[in-house]
Protein backbone atom coordinates (compact mmCIF):
# COMPACT_ATOMS: atom_id res chain seq x y z
CA UNK A 1 0.00 0.00 0.00
CA UNK A 2 2.74 2.39 0.97
CA UNK A 3 4.70 1.51 -2.13
CA UNK A 4 1.75 1.98 -4.43
CA UNK A 5 1.07 5.33 -2.81
CA UNK A 6 4.61 6.37 -3.42
CA UNK A 7 4.39 5.32 -7.03
CA UNK A 8 1.20 7.19 -7.46
CA UNK A 9 2.71 10.19 -5.80
CA UNK A 10 5.62 10.22 -8.17
CA UNK A 11 3.27 9.95 -11.13
CA UNK A 12 1.24 12.92 -9.97
CA UNK A 13 4.42 14.81 -9.37
CA UNK A 14 5.76 13.98 -12.78
CA UNK A 15 2.64 14.97 -14.60
CA UNK A 16 2.35 18.20 -12.75
CA UNK A 17 5.67 19.79 -13.58
CA UNK A 18 4.28 22.10 -16.23
CA UNK A 19 1.68 23.57 -13.94
CA UNK A 20 3.97 24.35 -11.07
CA UNK A 21 3.97 28.11 -11.30
CA UNK A 22 0.27 28.51 -12.00
CA UNK A 23 -0.70 26.25 -9.19
CA UNK A 24 1.61 27.92 -6.79
CA UNK A 25 0.01 31.23 -7.52
CA UNK A 26 -3.48 29.81 -7.37
CA UNK A 27 -3.14 28.28 -3.96
CA UNK A 28 -2.86 30.32 -0.84
CA UNK A 29 0.54 29.61 0.63
CA UNK A 30 -0.61 30.71 4.04
CA UNK A 31 -3.02 27.82 4.32
CA UNK A 32 -2.13 25.58 7.16
CA UNK A 33 0.54 23.18 6.04
CA UNK A 34 -0.95 20.41 8.09
CA UNK A 35 -4.32 20.80 6.47
CA UNK A 36 -2.84 20.64 3.01
CA UNK A 37 -0.82 17.59 3.87
CA UNK A 38 -3.81 15.83 5.37
CA UNK A 39 -5.89 16.50 2.31
CA UNK A 40 -3.00 15.48 0.12
CA UNK A 41 -2.47 12.15 1.86
CA UNK A 42 -6.19 11.45 1.98
CA UNK A 43 -6.61 12.14 -1.69
CA UNK A 44 -3.67 9.95 -2.51
CA UNK A 45 -5.19 7.14 -0.52
CA UNK A 46 -8.43 7.57 -2.41
CA UNK A 47 -6.92 7.91 -5.82
CA UNK A 48 -4.55 5.02 -5.30
CA UNK A 49 -7.08 2.70 -3.77
CA UNK A 50 -6.44 -0.88 -4.61
CA UNK A 51 -8.87 -3.44 -5.84
CA UNK A 52 -8.59 -5.33 -2.61
CA UNK A 53 -11.10 -3.12 -0.90
CA UNK A 54 -13.74 -4.66 -3.12
CA UNK A 55 -12.54 -8.14 -2.37
CA UNK A 56 -12.68 -7.53 1.35
CA UNK A 57 -16.21 -6.39 0.96
CA UNK A 58 -18.91 -7.71 3.13
CA UNK A 59 -19.06 -11.45 2.95
CA UNK A 60 -22.54 -11.86 4.33
CA UNK A 61 -24.10 -12.30 0.93
CA UNK A 62 -26.36 -14.96 2.34
CA UNK A 63 -28.01 -12.63 4.80
CA UNK A 64 -29.62 -10.94 1.85
CA UNK A 65 -30.98 -14.14 0.49
CA UNK A 66 -33.55 -14.82 3.17
CA UNK A 67 -35.99 -12.82 1.17
CA UNK A 68 -39.02 -14.33 -0.43
CA UNK A 69 -38.30 -16.16 -3.61
CA UNK A 70 -39.77 -14.12 -6.39
CA UNK A 71 -42.10 -15.40 -8.93
CA UNK A 72 -40.20 -15.75 -12.18
CA UNK A 73 -42.68 -13.66 -14.05
CA UNK A 74 -42.24 -10.79 -11.66
CA UNK A 75 -38.79 -9.78 -12.80
CA UNK A 76 -38.98 -7.03 -15.32
CA UNK A 77 -35.98 -5.07 -16.41
CA UNK A 78 -36.84 -1.92 -18.26
CA UNK A 79 -34.57 -0.91 -21.09
CA UNK A 80 -33.92 2.81 -21.42
CA UNK A 81 -32.23 5.09 -23.86
CA UNK A 82 -30.27 7.78 -22.04
CA UNK A 83 -32.96 10.37 -22.67
CA UNK A 84 -35.52 8.16 -20.99
CA UNK A 85 -33.10 7.23 -18.23
CA UNK A 86 -31.89 10.73 -17.39
CA UNK A 87 -34.90 11.56 -15.19
CA UNK A 88 -33.71 8.94 -12.71
CA UNK A 89 -30.67 11.12 -12.08
CA UNK A 90 -32.73 14.14 -11.11
CA UNK A 91 -35.63 12.95 -8.97
CA UNK A 92 -36.92 15.75 -6.85
CA UNK A 93 -38.16 14.07 -3.71
CA UNK A 94 -37.04 13.64 -0.11
CA UNK A 95 -35.16 10.40 -0.78
CA UNK A 96 -31.49 9.61 -1.02
CA UNK A 97 -30.82 8.00 -4.39
CA UNK A 98 -27.96 5.62 -4.96
CA UNK A 99 -27.43 4.95 -8.64
CA UNK A 100 -24.89 2.21 -9.28
CA UNK A 101 -23.55 1.53 -12.79
CA UNK A 102 -22.61 -2.12 -13.20
CA UNK A 103 -22.74 -5.19 -15.44
CA UNK A 104 -22.98 -8.89 -14.74
CA UNK A 105 -19.64 -9.44 -16.47
CA UNK A 106 -17.85 -6.78 -14.40
CA UNK A 107 -16.09 -8.54 -11.52
CA UNK A 108 -15.50 -5.58 -9.20
CA UNK A 109 -19.14 -4.57 -9.82
CA UNK A 110 -20.65 -7.85 -8.73
CA UNK A 111 -18.25 -7.99 -5.80
CA UNK A 112 -19.66 -4.78 -4.42
CA UNK A 113 -23.33 -5.59 -5.13
CA UNK A 114 -23.94 -7.34 -1.77
CA UNK A 115 -22.76 -4.20 0.06
CA UNK A 116 -25.16 -2.06 -1.94
CA UNK A 117 -28.02 -4.44 -1.24
CA UNK A 118 -27.24 -4.49 2.46
CA UNK A 119 -27.13 -0.70 2.64
CA UNK A 120 -30.42 -0.55 0.76
CA UNK A 121 -32.09 -2.70 3.40
CA UNK A 122 -30.52 -1.04 6.38
CA UNK A 123 -31.28 2.48 5.24
CA UNK A 124 -34.66 1.91 3.64
CA UNK A 125 -36.33 3.53 6.66
CA UNK A 126 -34.18 6.60 6.11
CA UNK A 127 -35.41 6.96 2.56
CA UNK A 128 -32.50 5.41 0.72
CA UNK A 129 -33.37 4.07 -2.72
CA UNK A 130 -31.04 1.97 -4.82
CA UNK A 131 -31.15 1.76 -8.61
CA UNK A 132 -28.83 -0.67 -10.35
CA UNK A 133 -28.08 0.52 -13.85
CA UNK A 134 -26.90 -2.41 -15.91
CA UNK A 135 -24.60 -1.85 -18.86
CA UNK A 136 -24.87 -5.43 -19.98
CA UNK A 137 -25.16 -6.22 -23.64
CA UNK A 138 -28.79 -5.58 -24.64
CA UNK A 139 -28.84 -8.94 -26.39
CA UNK A 140 -28.12 -10.65 -23.07
CA UNK A 141 -30.98 -9.11 -21.14
CA UNK A 142 -33.03 -12.30 -21.01
CA UNK A 143 -30.20 -14.78 -21.21
CA UNK A 144 -27.85 -13.27 -18.66
CA UNK A 145 -29.14 -10.24 -16.78
CA UNK A 146 -32.55 -11.53 -15.70
CA UNK A 147 -31.16 -14.94 -14.63
CA UNK A 148 -28.49 -13.12 -12.61
CA UNK A 149 -31.11 -11.02 -10.83
CA UNK A 150 -33.09 -14.16 -10.01
CA UNK A 151 -30.12 -16.15 -8.85
CA UNK A 152 -28.85 -13.42 -6.56
CA UNK A 153 -32.25 -12.35 -5.38
CA UNK A 154 -31.70 -8.73 -6.25
CA UNK A 155 -34.62 -6.74 -4.97
CA UNK A 156 -33.47 -3.29 -5.92
CA UNK A 157 -34.74 -1.81 -9.14
CA UNK A 158 -32.59 -2.87 -12.08
CA UNK A 159 -32.72 -0.99 -15.36
CA UNK A 160 -30.78 -1.62 -18.54
CA UNK A 161 -29.18 1.45 -20.04
CA UNK A 162 -29.28 0.54 -23.69
CA UNK A 163 -27.75 3.53 -25.40
CA UNK A 164 -24.75 2.96 -27.62
CA UNK A 165 -23.67 6.60 -27.71
CA UNK A 166 -21.56 6.59 -24.56
CA UNK A 167 -19.53 9.58 -25.65
CA UNK A 168 -22.71 11.66 -25.56
CA UNK A 169 -24.23 10.43 -22.32
CA UNK A 170 -21.28 9.53 -20.06
CA UNK A 171 -20.40 13.22 -19.46
CA UNK A 172 -24.08 13.90 -18.68
CA UNK A 173 -23.96 11.48 -15.75
CA UNK A 174 -20.86 13.22 -14.46
CA UNK A 175 -18.25 15.33 -16.21
CA UNK A 176 -15.41 13.50 -14.45
CA UNK A 177 -16.50 9.99 -15.38
CA UNK A 178 -14.12 8.20 -17.77
CA UNK A 179 -16.68 5.48 -18.44
CA UNK A 180 -15.01 2.79 -16.34
CA UNK A 181 -17.32 0.71 -14.16
CA UNK A 182 -18.17 0.26 -11.36
CA UNK A 183 -19.28 3.84 -10.85
CA UNK A 184 -21.83 5.26 -8.43
CA UNK A 185 -23.84 8.44 -8.12
CA UNK A 186 -25.41 9.39 -4.79
CA UNK A 187 -27.76 12.34 -4.63
CA UNK A 188 -30.57 13.93 -2.69
CA UNK A 189 -32.41 17.19 -3.12
CA UNK A 190 -29.39 19.21 -2.01
CA UNK A 191 -26.24 17.26 -2.73
CA UNK A 192 -24.76 15.07 -5.37
CA UNK A 193 -21.56 13.06 -5.45
CA UNK A 194 -20.09 10.86 -8.15
CA UNK A 195 -17.62 8.05 -7.53
CA UNK A 196 -15.60 6.21 -10.18
CA UNK A 197 -14.45 3.47 -7.82
CA UNK A 198 -15.39 0.30 -5.96
CA UNK A 199 -16.98 0.35 -2.52
CA UNK A 200 -16.68 -1.92 0.47
CA UNK A 201 -19.67 -2.05 2.79
CA UNK A 202 -17.97 0.25 5.33
CA UNK A 203 -16.93 2.76 2.70
CA UNK A 204 -20.41 2.92 1.24
CA UNK A 205 -21.99 3.20 4.67
CA UNK A 206 -19.70 6.10 5.47
CA UNK A 207 -20.77 7.95 2.32
CA UNK A 208 -24.45 7.29 2.96
CA UNK A 209 -24.08 8.41 6.58
CA UNK A 210 -22.57 11.64 5.27
CA UNK A 211 -25.78 12.25 3.34
CA UNK A 212 -28.46 11.12 5.75
CA UNK A 213 -27.03 12.83 8.83
CA UNK B 1 16.31 28.54 8.26
CA UNK B 2 16.34 29.21 4.56
CA UNK B 3 16.68 25.50 3.92
CA UNK B 4 13.71 24.71 6.13
CA UNK B 5 11.62 27.34 4.35
CA UNK B 6 12.60 25.94 0.99
CA UNK B 7 11.60 22.44 2.03
CA UNK B 8 8.29 23.73 3.42
CA UNK B 9 7.64 25.67 0.22
CA UNK B 10 8.38 22.64 -1.93
CA UNK B 11 6.04 20.47 0.14
CA UNK B 12 3.28 23.07 -0.20
CA UNK B 13 3.77 23.32 -3.93
CA UNK B 14 3.77 19.58 -4.42
CA UNK B 15 0.70 19.04 -2.28
CA UNK B 16 -1.06 21.94 -3.96
CA UNK B 17 -0.76 20.57 -7.43
CA UNK B 18 -1.33 17.01 -6.35
CA UNK B 19 -4.71 18.13 -5.06
CA UNK B 20 -5.32 20.17 -8.18
CA UNK B 21 -4.49 17.22 -10.35
CA UNK B 22 -6.81 14.90 -8.52
CA UNK B 23 -9.65 17.37 -8.79
CA UNK B 24 -9.28 17.52 -12.51
CA UNK B 25 -8.76 13.78 -12.81
CA UNK B 26 -5.89 14.85 -14.96
CA UNK B 27 -3.44 12.05 -14.36
CA UNK B 28 -2.03 10.73 -17.60
CA UNK B 29 -1.56 12.34 -20.97
CA UNK B 30 -3.60 15.08 -22.52
CA UNK B 31 -3.77 15.66 -26.25
CA UNK B 32 -0.56 17.41 -27.30
CA UNK B 33 1.63 15.72 -24.71
CA UNK B 34 4.66 13.73 -25.69
CA UNK B 35 4.20 10.01 -24.99
CA UNK B 36 7.11 8.04 -23.59
CA UNK B 37 8.47 5.02 -25.35
CA UNK B 38 8.48 1.65 -23.61
CA UNK B 39 9.99 -1.77 -23.95
CA UNK B 40 7.39 -4.46 -23.30
CA UNK B 41 7.23 -8.17 -23.93
CA UNK B 42 5.11 -9.33 -26.85
CA UNK B 43 3.17 -12.60 -26.99
CA UNK B 44 5.93 -13.96 -29.27
CA UNK B 45 8.48 -13.41 -26.50
CA UNK B 46 10.26 -10.47 -28.16
CA UNK B 47 10.53 -7.03 -26.63
CA UNK B 48 8.74 -4.24 -28.53
CA UNK B 49 9.39 -0.48 -28.44
CA UNK B 50 7.92 2.36 -30.46
CA UNK B 51 11.45 3.18 -31.61
CA UNK B 52 11.58 -0.20 -33.41
CA UNK B 53 9.13 1.19 -35.95
CA UNK B 54 11.46 3.42 -37.92
CA UNK B 55 9.06 3.75 -40.86
CA UNK B 56 5.92 4.51 -38.84
CA UNK B 57 4.25 7.91 -39.01
CA UNK B 58 2.53 7.23 -35.73
CA UNK B 59 0.77 4.60 -33.69
CA UNK B 60 -2.63 3.40 -32.59
CA UNK B 61 -1.98 2.29 -29.00
CA UNK B 62 -4.86 0.19 -27.65
CA UNK B 63 -5.05 -0.79 -23.99
CA UNK B 64 -7.07 -3.97 -24.11
CA UNK B 65 -7.24 -7.31 -22.33
CA UNK B 66 -8.36 -10.94 -22.40
CA UNK B 67 -11.36 -10.88 -20.11
CA UNK B 68 -13.34 -7.66 -20.56
CA UNK B 69 -16.41 -8.32 -22.72
CA UNK B 70 -16.27 -4.76 -24.03
CA UNK B 71 -12.68 -5.35 -25.12
CA UNK B 72 -13.76 -8.60 -26.76
CA UNK B 73 -16.62 -6.77 -28.49
CA UNK B 74 -14.00 -4.45 -29.99
CA UNK B 75 -11.46 -7.09 -30.98
CA UNK B 76 -12.53 -7.32 -34.61
CA UNK B 77 -12.55 -3.55 -34.84
CA UNK B 78 -8.97 -3.43 -33.51
CA UNK B 79 -7.92 -5.98 -36.11
CA UNK B 80 -9.64 -3.93 -38.82
CA UNK B 81 -7.82 -0.78 -37.69
CA UNK B 82 -4.45 -2.51 -37.98
CA UNK B 83 -5.32 -3.97 -41.34
CA UNK B 84 -6.27 -0.58 -42.70
CA UNK B 85 -3.72 1.69 -41.07
CA UNK B 86 -0.56 -0.28 -40.53
CA UNK B 87 0.36 -0.03 -44.20
CA UNK B 88 -0.46 3.68 -44.11
CA UNK B 89 2.09 4.16 -41.33
CA UNK B 90 -0.11 3.87 -38.24
CA UNK B 91 0.26 0.34 -36.84
CA UNK B 92 -1.79 -0.91 -33.89
CA UNK B 93 0.11 -1.74 -30.70
CA UNK B 94 -2.06 -3.53 -28.12
CA UNK B 95 -1.06 -3.45 -24.46
CA UNK B 96 -2.66 -5.49 -21.68
CA UNK B 97 -2.49 -3.32 -18.54
CA UNK B 98 -4.14 -5.79 -16.17
CA UNK B 99 -2.27 -7.56 -13.41
CA UNK B 100 -2.67 -11.33 -13.82
CA UNK B 101 -2.16 -11.88 -10.10
CA UNK B 102 -5.36 -9.87 -9.52
CA UNK B 103 -7.14 -11.40 -12.48
CA UNK B 104 -5.76 -14.80 -13.55
CA UNK B 105 -7.56 -14.64 -16.90
CA UNK B 106 -5.07 -11.95 -17.90
CA UNK B 107 -2.05 -14.26 -17.81
CA UNK B 108 0.62 -14.23 -20.51
CA UNK B 109 -0.30 -17.71 -21.73
CA UNK B 110 -3.95 -16.74 -22.17
CA UNK B 111 -2.81 -13.61 -24.04
CA UNK B 112 -0.78 -15.88 -26.32
CA UNK B 113 -3.76 -18.13 -26.87
CA UNK B 114 -6.03 -15.20 -27.65
CA UNK B 115 -3.57 -13.64 -30.09
CA UNK B 116 -3.13 -16.96 -31.88
CA UNK B 117 -6.83 -17.78 -31.99
CA UNK B 118 -7.81 -14.41 -33.45
CA UNK B 119 -4.63 -14.18 -35.55
CA UNK B 120 -3.53 -10.82 -34.24
CA UNK B 121 -1.57 -8.94 -36.88
CA UNK B 122 -0.23 -6.55 -34.24
CA UNK B 123 1.87 -6.99 -31.10
CA UNK B 124 -0.01 -7.75 -27.89
CA UNK B 125 2.23 -6.59 -25.07
CA UNK B 126 2.30 -7.24 -21.34
CA UNK B 127 2.49 -4.13 -19.18
CA UNK B 128 4.84 -5.90 -16.80
CA UNK B 129 4.51 -4.40 -13.32
CA UNK B 130 1.68 -2.14 -14.56
CA UNK B 131 4.09 0.73 -15.23
CA UNK B 132 3.08 2.01 -18.66
CA UNK B 133 -0.69 2.43 -18.43
CA UNK B 134 -0.58 4.98 -15.56
CA UNK B 135 1.85 7.13 -17.56
CA UNK B 136 -0.59 7.19 -20.44
CA UNK B 137 -3.54 7.61 -18.12
CA UNK B 138 -5.44 4.62 -19.44
CA UNK B 139 -8.15 3.78 -16.92
CA UNK B 140 -10.15 1.14 -18.68
CA UNK B 141 -10.14 -1.40 -21.48
CA UNK B 142 -10.51 -0.74 -24.32
CA UNK B 143 -8.83 2.69 -24.28
CA UNK B 144 -7.08 4.09 -27.36
CA UNK B 145 -4.26 6.61 -27.73
CA UNK B 146 -3.34 7.78 -31.24
CA UNK B 147 0.22 9.06 -31.42
CA UNK B 148 1.83 11.03 -34.23
CA UNK B 149 5.57 11.00 -34.79
CA UNK B 150 7.10 14.44 -34.89
CA UNK B 151 10.85 14.36 -35.39
CA UNK B 152 11.60 11.57 -32.98
CA UNK B 153 8.86 12.34 -30.50
CA UNK B 154 5.47 10.68 -30.29
CA UNK B 155 2.79 13.27 -29.70
CA UNK B 156 -0.64 12.28 -28.37
CA UNK B 157 -3.32 13.33 -30.89
CA UNK B 158 -6.39 11.41 -29.77
CA UNK B 159 -7.56 9.69 -26.57
CA UNK B 160 -10.71 7.65 -26.17
CA UNK B 161 -12.92 5.07 -27.78
CA UNK B 162 -12.56 3.33 -31.13
CA UNK B 163 -16.00 4.50 -32.19
CA UNK B 164 -19.31 5.73 -30.80
CA UNK B 165 -20.88 2.34 -30.07
CA UNK B 166 -18.77 0.06 -27.90
CA UNK B 167 -21.45 -2.53 -27.26
CA UNK B 168 -22.97 -2.88 -30.71
CA UNK B 169 -20.83 -2.61 -33.83
CA UNK B 170 -24.00 -2.37 -35.91
CA UNK B 171 -24.92 0.96 -34.27
CA UNK B 172 -21.66 2.73 -35.11
CA UNK B 173 -22.09 6.15 -36.69
CA UNK B 174 -18.78 7.80 -35.93
CA UNK B 175 -15.45 6.01 -36.19
CA UNK B 176 -13.42 8.25 -33.91
CA UNK B 177 -10.01 6.58 -34.30
CA UNK B 178 -10.34 6.32 -38.07
CA UNK B 179 -11.36 9.97 -38.32
CA UNK B 180 -8.39 10.98 -36.17
CA UNK B 181 -5.85 8.97 -38.16
CA UNK B 182 -7.36 10.07 -41.48
CA UNK B 183 -6.99 13.69 -40.40
CA UNK B 184 -3.36 13.15 -39.39
CA UNK B 185 -2.59 11.40 -42.67
CA UNK B 186 -4.12 14.34 -44.53
CA UNK B 187 -2.01 16.77 -42.50
CA UNK B 188 -5.07 18.16 -40.77
CA UNK B 189 -5.94 18.76 -37.15
CA UNK B 190 -7.91 16.02 -35.43
CA UNK B 191 -11.45 17.28 -34.97
CA UNK B 192 -12.69 15.13 -32.10
CA UNK B 193 -9.63 14.73 -29.86
CA UNK B 194 -11.12 12.98 -26.83
CA UNK B 195 -14.11 10.71 -26.38
CA UNK B 196 -15.59 8.58 -23.62
CA UNK B 197 -16.96 5.06 -23.57
CA UNK B 198 -17.94 2.42 -21.04
CA UNK B 199 -15.15 -0.02 -20.31
CA UNK B 200 -13.76 -2.36 -17.70
CA UNK B 201 -11.70 -0.71 -15.01
CA UNK B 202 -8.06 -1.76 -15.13
CA UNK B 203 -7.11 -4.35 -12.54
CA UNK B 204 -3.73 -3.29 -11.21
Amino acid sequence: MLLSNLECYSILKMQSGDYLIINFAKNNIFLSLRLILTVFVTLLMISCKNEKSAENADLSVNSDQKSVVKDENEIKVVSYSFNEFEKLLYKEDDKLHIINFWATWCKPCIEELPSFQKIRKEYAHKGVELTLVSLDFPKQLETRLVPYIKKHNIEAEVVLLDDPKGNDWIPKVDSTWSGAIPATLIYDANHRKFYERSFSYDELKQEVEGFVN
Amino acid sequence: MLKVLTVVAIVIIISAFAVENFDLSASGYAVGDEAVDFSLKNVDGNMVSLSDYTEAKGFIIVFTCNTCPFAAANEDRILALDKKYSELGYPVIAINPNNPSVKPGESFSIMQKRAKQKQYTFPYLVDQGQKVFPKYGANKTPHVFVLQKEDDNNIVRYIGAIDDSVREPESVDKRFVEEAVDALLAGKKVEVETTKAIGCSIKA
